[in-house]
């Protein structure tokens, strides 16, 4: 039945559904996972890599986390060349509200205007839709610190702690139950790392299967997206119970 | 011909502006309001062509209102003077607009702010001026008697001493001004006399 509406994008199905949409999500769900956690100090992005070889160059190439702009940065799940296109968009984006506006631009139009782009792959051009979703972190002087989270529909959504990729639905429930309001950096940190332990496929939490990253003050009028380092994240592992190989695996 | 005279003050920035629309030697209009409201916090004084800077004011003034109905936010000063300013660097190349501004603001990021805009683009944020022929004639009074952190009272009587200077040399006698205030509670004119 589903085989009459699911090869155009800009048609619904019978039942009201988009079906196009609901495939890139599906595609989504078979990605390396990625958490967002809010706090008042700063925001955490946490992902799990799925293309680990000892010939990748790590240093160098990130597949999860970017920065949009100084005060904007984004976790990735989903088809990474879809995302690419997408981040770049943002990139634009950004630079030209401060071109404008010598200001740089609220969290939330941002994610918006990136959305709307999303949604018009869903309604008109009968081009499929992008098979990604984001995590955005990023803090403006309107609301501070801020995360959100945005679907291949165009749909966005405001969070304190969420999840997307692999095995979303588990994580989402533990942050659930062990997020609080006034958590510090260092906790939200913390319960990234006991939060993909627990959903992770793989046995163990290594270092070079993570991106972890915070955005927060580093000095007072000093934001920073700081992508953590090996060592930090190991140290950080090591804080939280996860004894650190320094093996490596294949 | 339009005299637009303007100061920052303690919490507020105090603009004024002559109020008539003449063409060579006949006053079509005596009542003229050029001081355009462009939000809750933002005065826009106006002066140059008649026609132009009306319709490049009312241009800034829909897209600032379009704005807040979209992000539910309000720009700062600094972002709309961006703004005003990228749009007539860019007109002027393609379809120079002929007014001269003076945006006067309160936000919290700067608290009272003053910038000057001309007509090719030209930004700058001060703490008192004046466009049209005003500013040959008081900018020297203003260095003379202004002080940062003046008080209301004390601005308006400085701009007295500015519309004072106009009337003894300045061959056009421009009788009439309107004064805008604004502050932390918004834009609001005085009336006197």
């Amino acid at each position: 039945m589903a085989r009459r509406y699911d090869s155009r994008t800009t048609i619904f199905s019978p039942e009201g559904r988009l079906y196009q949409v609901e495939y890139a999500m599906e595609a989504i769900s078979h990605a390396g996972a990625a958490v967002g956690v809010l706090s008042q100090e700063g925001v955490v992005l946490a992902a799990e890599k799925k293309i680990i070889s000892k010939l990748l160059e790590t240093s160098k190439s990130t597949e999860k986390m970017y920065a949009i702009d100084r005060h904007l940065a984004c976790a990735v799940a989903g088809i990474t060349a879809d995302a690419n296109i997408l981040i770049g968009r943002a990139r634009i984006t950004a630079q030209r509200y401060f071109y404008t506006y010598q200001e740089p631009i609220p969290v939330e139009q941002l994610v918006q205007r990136l959305c709307d782009l999303k949604q018009g792959y869903t309604q008109f051009g009968g081009l499929r839709p992008f098979g990604v979703s984001f995590l955005f972190a990023g803090w403006d002087r309107h609301y501070g610190f801020q995360l959100y989270q945005s679907d291949p529909s165009g749909n966005y959504g405001g969070w304190k702690a969420t999840a997307i990729g692999a095995n979303s639905t588990a994580a989402q429930s533990i942050l659930k139950t062990d997020y609080q309001d006034d958590i510090s950096l260092k906790d939200a940190l913390k319960l990234t790392v006991k939060v993909l332990g627990k959903t992770m496929d793989s046995a163990q939490l290594t270092s070079e299967k993570l991106e972890f990253a915070t955005l927060s003050f580093v000095k007072p009028e000093l934001l920073q997206f700081h992508q953590l380092s090996t060592e930090e994240l190991n140290s950080l592992l090591q804080e939280s119970g996860y004894a650190t190989t320094t093996a490596e695996e294949a | 011909m339009d005299s637009v005279i303007a100061l920052v003050g303690k919490d507020f920035v105090l603009s004024a502006a002559d109020t008539a629309n003449a063409r060579s030697v006949i006053v079509m209009k005596d009542d003229v309001d050029k001081i355009l409201e462009l939000d809750s916090h933002k005065t826009l004084a106006m002066g140059g062509e008649p026609g132009d800077f009306v319709q490049f004011t009312e241009y800034i003034q829909k897209n600032l209102h379009l704005y807040e109905f979209q992000t539910g936010l309000q720009l700062s000063t600094h972002a709309v003077a961006n703004f005003i300013r990228g749009e007539l660097a860019r007109l002027i190349r393609e379809a120079p607009v002929l007014t001269n501004l003076l945006l006067g603001g309160y936000d919290s990021v700067s608290g009272p702010s003053l910038y000057y805009i001309d007509y090719l683009g030209t930004l700058e944020k001060l703490d008192y001026t004046a466009q049209g022929y005003a500013s040959f004639f008081i900018l020297g009074t203003l260095d003379r008697y202004y002080q940062k952190d003046i008080t209301l009272d004390e601005g308006i009587e400085l701009m007295k001493r500015c519309i004072h200077q106009l009337s003894k040399r300045f061959v056009i006698n421009q009788k009439n001004f309107i004064f805008k205030v604004v502050d932390k509670d918004g834009v609001r004119q005085i009336n006197f006399e």
